[in-house]
């Protein structure tokens, strides 16, 4: 039933591809009704399942004499992420509603983006999982270089290349794993189990992780990101921070962790104090949490902060990755779905509430229009939200960051202070986004009243339905911890478990 | 071995029935249509040779055979024959891209050049004896070179026929004297007596020179570097479908006998291309070629604001990866080498026959020609869309799966050829950039002019054709798999 | 009843309100107003009927909730209440609709502002009776951000720098807080009150520290120390205890009317009451260790308070100070109750007098000064806006029942025996006396101070010449005064009959000084 997520998302995109050019309403219709769809499907499933075991969805040979089987499933951790694909691609549509010029084809790559996400987080066969992976880049590159702003064409280009960098990366970690395994299979189950020798591992793990992590946002691949985001329209940003950045963390996961848990193990010497790939990339991570924090907090453009609050939010999940604890990794899959949510909802209203309506995104002159009067729904959304990615209790961000600083506590207890700062200073930069952006003081109260359209009601729906993601996941994590808990309890990651600490 | 003429006839049949079909191309454009317009004489020498093709196609269908006749001269298996057909089939779709050229009144002489150019391929790879390789070779050069000549309103045109003559005659020159001192060496022009007799003796100087003669020949043919420097203006002057044909066809044979010389033939000389392990032979020749063609073909390709400029350096690159095959020289390398040669084969037919199109309607082939393009001919863009990231490596096209094919069957064969697979990945990487700027500029960029562009029908459906089958061949490699 | 959970329930009914407002009142401002009446009132209506059902002997926890909520993180939903929660439910519900009466000016998306006074409410509500640190500490900023919001977008001219002010403060006192609890959590892996007080309680709380923190070079006790201090901000700052006041003045004066009265009615309250339900459980060892120092702080509370008071112009900014003075009485009595009497039994009975003063002065102070606030917007209301000590006079004359009804509540303020504010003080003073003589002794010059600017506000607003700007002034009308009735009857009620509170509190202070090792 799941793999109809990526059936109906292509099929969706073929259909609109057919479409007559002036079709933008019929087009706007397809695209929901394919989202919606694939929202309801994995909504159903997950309301179905009792916990978060594999459960295989299709199993069919590929190609016989490689051993290549088109091997569909899902396990807890899948179905989080899918969840969250379904409610932030119907969000994305809805916030896209205004797309007037070439709609079908946005719409188009559109759902072609989403269908080839779905089928990354369903594919448990490597090769499966790599050829989606890659599918998902060159929609991408179009959404930006098209109906992009600032920069598009550099933006998609700079995402496009560094993506692909980055699938070839995890590339030569594949054909390699492959090889050494027998050429026989390339079955993520089977690859979990076989024994690949230590000194391969030790550096197929860090090749693969760098090449995940690059879409994941790991410092210093990170750079990417802001200006990408940036330029994107608000629909490809809220896809890109909320959905294909956990690509690359899930990558991270299901493969570079689950297939090489040893590549993790100590070198037995120390470089700078570091011990071994974890600590390495433990500590990028953290240094992706206070930069991207830093750098937000003196950003002129409101995109930008998001941009880079984004890659801070992504450091959460990779040192969750890294702490090699069952309450850790609980937090950073947590953390992806959490901040999917959240990120999509924050890019939303900077782009399409804001700046669609004001044509700027300068702090310094959106603090001059008193936009918290003139849109009340969107300053009150981008309040809710901004409190969310704080990590104010309550939001699905709280218990999140608090399992990820649970586990960091346990195997890297300085970094919980220094992670703990790059919250504080996401406050600040929260705090004066929303100060200059929606309340800033308004000398010219005549200014103030100037007619934007009002928020129409596809993005309070969409806002609303983002929202109460992040709130019902929020008050009652248990929703998700349920399936994903057990994931990871399951025979794949007994490697993980056995060098790591529990 | 002692068969008789009618044996040798019937085991050349395919090749007979395409050689009829260009003589009746000519015979008929000859005798009943001097006076015909040029629209009915393309028709009818578009028809005939097609026919004459899916007449070869047929024969072989329905004679398999599996024989060796003559000392190595005619080999045919199940792999050759089936190759033969993808090279008929190739012809086929370029004759009907052809169609829509009016660079020549000609036409009759153009296709059934193209005929003979098929029939050289043929040959080609359905031997293992030198003195039979060289006559196809040369059978196939020979015609390509007339064939890059064709448009006589383009200096252009001249210049590059008469380039890759001169590259052509040089390199056949070296491939005859290599040959001649391989037979020297080994007393035997069949491919596997030379393997025989050059088993376990030691490595001499004129061996050596044999190996670099006859790399220096074969390697003009595929453009790999440094026998590359016809290729950019071959590409780039040369019709649109003689420039088809040359990087599509041409270059699936000139691989597959590249592949039966050094791996059958010169078995006993490898020598290694291993990082640690180095041995005098043809690998770590063959070895460095491969990796000066990745790294070139597509660094320079980067540059490159002319299309055919563009896909004649990408064509270098993908040599390269090409030959990594060769250096993993086990049946499935073979296999991926053949099924890498045939979809990219297919795929940069069709690239030349968008690039076709283009020309005929903006009147160049650089990258601001083809602006806007989506927006004025959707179905020749989307195929474009196809081609290019297929040529890219992206899934799940046919050249992700061929890319993953080659890497994989290499590095089964060879642990040691992992530097060349991350070289190899690593170019292909940088290639995405200069395919995307083609679909930039098609699908970004702003339309010269907003009236849709009118594609003859033929030529849609054909890149339609194309277009499906490398995405087919993609996701169901299988299919084409099975039959290598 | 016993099928539906009450404080769940009681909880429940302002979120639905505030959405309510948001949804049917979205354009009517009289609309909005009443459903915002109707849902604080519903709202009391529960509380009122959670006092019938309560049961005033028994000392413990009552209508207990408990459900596993996020079992990896040792989370679970646990409400209840005890006398001092019901206590605070009370005076919650009760100031919230006095609050909003108080608002009729607001006439700017009003809406919005009925629907945040309603989550503060909620807020308020969750705040007391949670007993597990997950969302408790959820209602405590539940509570944070609608406050700012109030101060932000209605206030007065200098409001944004008052909010921000306000916001950092509490903020950076719930930061701290977080960190605390966290720590705690990371090395006993509890997060619920009632059980990390029994673990402090049984005495295994340094071991757990020390084990936590066993890779640091910090011993248990300074471990417990830091963390005591960082708990401590977060509720000082609510309180506040002087130095962390400094954003109290601004806001309770920027604020509109009804906002500065759920500030001083309720909010500080939730710093007395952190104290009491959090704060002295777990970390009475590590508060006794600094007993003496908390003294003076709260010496110095009450002393300065009332000094700033006398130098005020500002009638709000003189309620203002004057509300940090008079929560200073129970910060004194809570911190005299450190003091250890194992071996002296009359001294613990004086404990227990010194709390039930302070739970009775957290009541009454709530009431009055809510009370206090309201008569200065009615003010503010009939003068255009000014509120300056030195802009009225005589008013008297023009306005008797006004005069007299405020006047009630100024005596209140300062402690007439027979007034409610009289009690709480009292018990307080009795009580801490033999606990801490000097620290008590000073601190009545805080008495004297406030009768002082008492009397001078008396003196200067209502007695005197006419000014004559004013003389056209209206008196109350008759809604007013019966608006203003019920908190002024239940002032001369608790000021005569104070067993309406200590009846149900007693049982819990008992509990809290016998079960708990002072």
């Amino acid at each position: 039933m799941l793999a109809w997520t990526i059936y109906i998302s292509f099929g969706g995109a073929l259909v609109l591809m057919l479409l007559p050019k002036g079709g933008v309403r019929a087009a706007r219709v397809v695209a929901l009704l394919a989202a919606l769809a694939g929202l309801a499907i994995a909504v159903a499933d997950f309301a179905r399942r009792p916990s978060g075991e594999l459960v295989t969805v299709v199993q069919v040979s590929w190609i016989r004499s490689l051993g290549l089987e088109y091997h569909l499933a899902a396990d807890g951790i899948s179905l989080t992420l899918v969840l969250l694909t379904g409610i932030v691609a119907v969000a994305g549509v809805l916030f896209s509603w205004n797309i007037e010029q070439r709609a079908n084809e946005f719409f188009a790559f559109y759902l072609a983006l989403i269908g080839g996400v779905y089928g990354v987080f369903l594919s448990f066969d490597l090769l499966l999982l790599f050829v989606f992976y890659e599918i998902a880049i060159v929609p991408k590159y179009f959404l930006i270089a098209i109906w992009g702003s600032t920069r598009r064409e550099y933006a998609a280009m700079k995402l496009a290349l560094y993506s692909f960098v980055g699938s070839a990366m995890v590339l030569i970690g594949l054909i390699a794993a492959y090889v050494v395994a027998g050429a026989r299979t390339m079955d993520l189950v089977q690859l979990s189990q076989f024994p690949f020798p230590v000194h391969f591992q030790m550096w197929a793990f860090p090749l693969v992780f760098v090449g995940f992590g690059i879409l994941a946002g790991l410092w210093p691949f990170h750079t990417w990101a802001p200006t990408g985001h940036v330029a994107a329209p608000t629909a490809a940003s809220m896809l890109l921070a909320g959905v294909v950045m956990k690509l690359g963390a899930y990558g991270c996961l299901r493969v570079a962790m689950m297939l090489f848990p040893r590549g993790l193990d100590p070198w037995g010497f120390h470089v700078l104090g570091l011990g071994s790939w974890r600590e390495v990339f433990a500590l990028l991570a953290l240094i992706g949490i206070v930069y991207g924090a830093m750098v937000a907090l003196v950003q002129k453009d409101f995109k930008f902060v998001i941009g880079y609050s984004s890659v801070s939010h992504m450091g959460f999940v990779l040192l969750g990755l890294m702490t090699l604890q069952q309450i850790g990794l609980d937090g950073a899959v947590l953390q992806m779905f959490s901040h999917g949510v959240l990120a999509g909802l924050l890019f939303a209203v900077v782009g399409r509430m804001v700046y669609d309506r004001t044509h700027t995104r300068d702090l310094t002159e959106l603090s001059k229009m008193s936009l918290g009067k003139v849109l009340p729904f969107a300053a009150a959304t981008f309040v809710l939200a901004g409190m969310a990615s704080i990590g104010l209790p309550g939001f699905s961000g709280f218990v999140a960051e608090l399992q990820v600083l649970i586990g960091t506590w346990r195997s890297f207890p300085v970094f919980v202070v220094i992670a703990g700062v790059g919250i504080v200073i996401g406050i600040a930069y929260t705090w004066r986004a929303m100060q200059m952006a929606f309340f800033g003081a308004s000398h010219n109260s005549s200014v103030g009243s100037a007619a934007y359209p009002p928020i129409s009601i596809p993005e309070r729906i969409a806002a609303m339905l983002l929202l109460a993601a992040s709130i019902v996941v929020g008050l009652y994590p248990q929703l998700l911890l349920r399936v994903i808990i057990p994931a990871l309890h399951s025979p794949m990651f007994d490697g993980l478990w056995k060098g790591g600490v529990r | 071995m002692t068969a008789g003429y009618i044996e040798m006839w019937r085991l050349v049949a395919p090749e007979v029935i395409v050689v009829i079909t260009a003589l009746c191309v000519l015979s008929a454009d000859l005798a009943w249509l001097r006076g015909a317009e040029a629209r009915v004489r393309s028709m009818v020498a578009t028809l005939l040779s097609v026919a004459g093709c899916a007449a070869a196609i047929g024969w072989i269908l329905r004679a398999p055979l599996t024989v060796s006749f003559g000392d190595g001269v005619l080999v045919l298996g199940p792999v050759a024959q089936h190759v033969q057909i993808a090279l008929l089939a190739l012809t086929m779709l370029t004759v009907l891209l052809a169609s829509g050229g009016d660079f020549t009144r000609h036409i009759s002489e153009y296709l059934a050049l193209m005929l003979l150019a098929t029939v050289g391929m043929m040959l080609l790879v359905s031997t293992q004896n030198l003195l039979l390789i060289f006559l196809a070779l040369e059978l196939l050069s020979l015609s390509l070179y007339v064939l890059a000549a064709f448009d006589k309103r383009s200096e252009r045109s001249a210049e590059a026929a008469l380039k890759y003559f001169l590259f052509g005659a040089i390199s056949a020159a070296f491939l005859l004297f290599g040959f001649s001192l391989l037979y020297g060496v080994s007393n035997s022009t069949n491919l596997g007596t030379i393997a025989n007799m050059l088993h376990g003796a030691p490595l001499d100087p004129l061996l050596l020179v044999a190996i670099m003669m006859t790399l220096v020949g074969l390697g003009f043919k595929v453009a790999a570097v440094p026998f590359h420097f016809w290729a950019p203006d071959v590409y780039q002057g040369a019709p649109a479908s003689s420039a088809a044909l040359i990087a599509s066809g041409s270059k699936v044979a000139g691989f597959f006998i590249l592949y039966q010389v050094l791996v059958l033939g010169l078995a006993g000389a490898k020598g290694s291309s291993a990082w640690h392990g180095y041995a005098a032979g043809w690998m770590p020749v063959v070895a460095i070629v491969a990796a000066l063609s990745m790294v070139l073909g597509n660094l320079v390709a980067i540059a490159q604001t002319s299309v055919r400029r563009l896909l004649a350096y990408s064509a270098i690159g993908h040599a390269g990866y090409m030959l990594l095959t060769i250096l993993a020289h086990t049946n499935q390398s073979f296999s991926a080498l053949l099924y890498y040669a045939i979809t990219y084969a297919l795929t940069v037919l069709g690239a030349f026959g968008v690039v076709a199109v283009v020309e005929r309607v903006t009147g160049g082939d650089t990258l601001a020609h083809f602006a806007g393009l989506s927006r004025r001919a959707p179905l020749v863009s989307l195929c474009m869309l196809v081609f290019m990231l297929s040529l890219a490596g992206i899934p799940p096209l046919a050249g992700f799966f061929g890319k993953f094919y080659v890497f994989a069957s290499a590095l089964n064969a060879d642990h040691e050829l992992l530097w060349l697979v991350v070289l190899a990945i690593a170019m292909s990487a940088v290639s995405l950039y200069y395919y995307l700027k083609v679909l930039k500029s098609i699908y970004v960029g702003e339309p010269a002019g907003e009236a849709p562009v009118r594609v003859p029908v033929v030529q849609q459906v054909v890149l339609a054709v194309i277009a499906l089958g490398v995405v087919v061949l993609g996701c169901v490699p299988s299919l084409l798999l099975r039959w290598l | 009843m016993n099928l539906l959970p009450p404080i769940s329930l009681l909880t429940v009914v302002p979120l639905v309100g505030a959405a309510a407002v948001l949804v049917l009142g979205r354009k009517d401002n009289r609309l909005a107003r009443v459903l915002a009446f109707t849902f604080a009132f519903l709202a009391l209506a529960v509380v009122l009927i959670l006092w019938h059902w309560f049961n005033p002997t028994a000392g413990g926890l009552q209508f207990e909730e408990v459900h596993a909520w996020i079992p990896a993180l040792g989370v679970e939903y646990h409400v209840g209440i005890d006398g001092l929660g019901l206590l605070m439910l009370l005076l919650s519900a009760i100031v919230v609709p006095m609050a909003m009466a108080a608002s009729s000016r607001i006439e700017a998306r009003a809406p919005l502002y009925y629907s945040l006074v309603l989550m503060l409410e909620a807020g308020l509500f969750g705040t007391f009776t949670a007993l597990n640190f997950f969302h408790w500490f959820l209602f405590w900023e539940l509570s944070l951000i609608p406050a700012f919001f109030l101060i932000r977008l209605w206030g007065g001219t200098q409001r944004a720098a008052a909010a921000t002010q306000f916001f950092i403060y509490t903020m950076v006192g719930s930061v701290a807080l977080l960190l605390a609890f966290l720590a705690l959590f990371l090395c006993t892996g509890k997060f619920d009150f009632m059980d990390l007080a029994a673990l402090a309680q049984s005495g295994q709380l340094l071991p757990s520290l020390a084990a936590g923190f066993a890779w640091h070079s910090l011993t248990a006790g300074k471990v417990a120390l830091l963390l005591c201090f960082g708990a401590f901000l977060g509720f000082a700052v609510k309180v506040p205890l002087v130095p962390f006041h400094t954003w109290l003045p601004s806001a309770y004066a920027e604020a509109p009317a009804g906002v500065t009265m759920l500030l001083t009615g309720t909010m500080s309250k939730m710093g007395v009451y952190g104290f009491l339900r959090i704060l002295l459980p777990i970390f009475y060892a590590q508060l006794r260790e600094v007993r003496t120092a908390l003294l003076w702080l709260a010496v110095a509370t009450i002393v300065l308070s009332a000094y700033a008071a006398l130098a005020q112009k500002d009638l709000k900014r003189i309620f203002a100070y004057s509300s940090i003075n008079h929560l200073g009485y129970c910060m004194l009595g809570i911190f005299s109750i450190l003091k250890w009497t194992g071996d002296n039994p009359a001294l613990a009975a004086e404990k227990a007098a010194a709390l039930n003063g302070v739970l009775l002065q957290m009541f009454n102070h709530g009431l009055t000064a809510a009370t206090l606030f309201w008569f200065v917007a009615l003010l503010e209301k009939r003068s255009g806006g000014l509120r300056g000590l030195d802009d009225f006079g005589g008013l008297r004359k023009v306005a008797p029942v006004f005069c007299g009804m405020m006047g009630i509540a100024l005596f209140s303020s300062l402690g007439l025996p027979g007034l409610n504010g009289f009690v709480g003080e009292f018990l307080i003073f009795k009580g801490a006396f033999p606990l801490a003589i000097a620290p008590t002794s000073v601190s009545v010059l805080g008495l004297l101070l406030t009768a002082i600017f008492i009397l001078t506000i008396l003196q200067r607003v209502f007695s005197g010449p006419l000014n004559s700007k004013w003389a056209g002034m209206h008196d109350l009308t008759l809604s007013e005064r019966l608006a203003l009735a019920p908190p002024l009857v239940l002032m001369f009620v608790l000021g005569v009959y104070p067993q309406l509170v200590l009846g149900f509190t007693n049982s819990t202070v008992m509990q809290f000084v016998r079960h708990l090792r002072f």
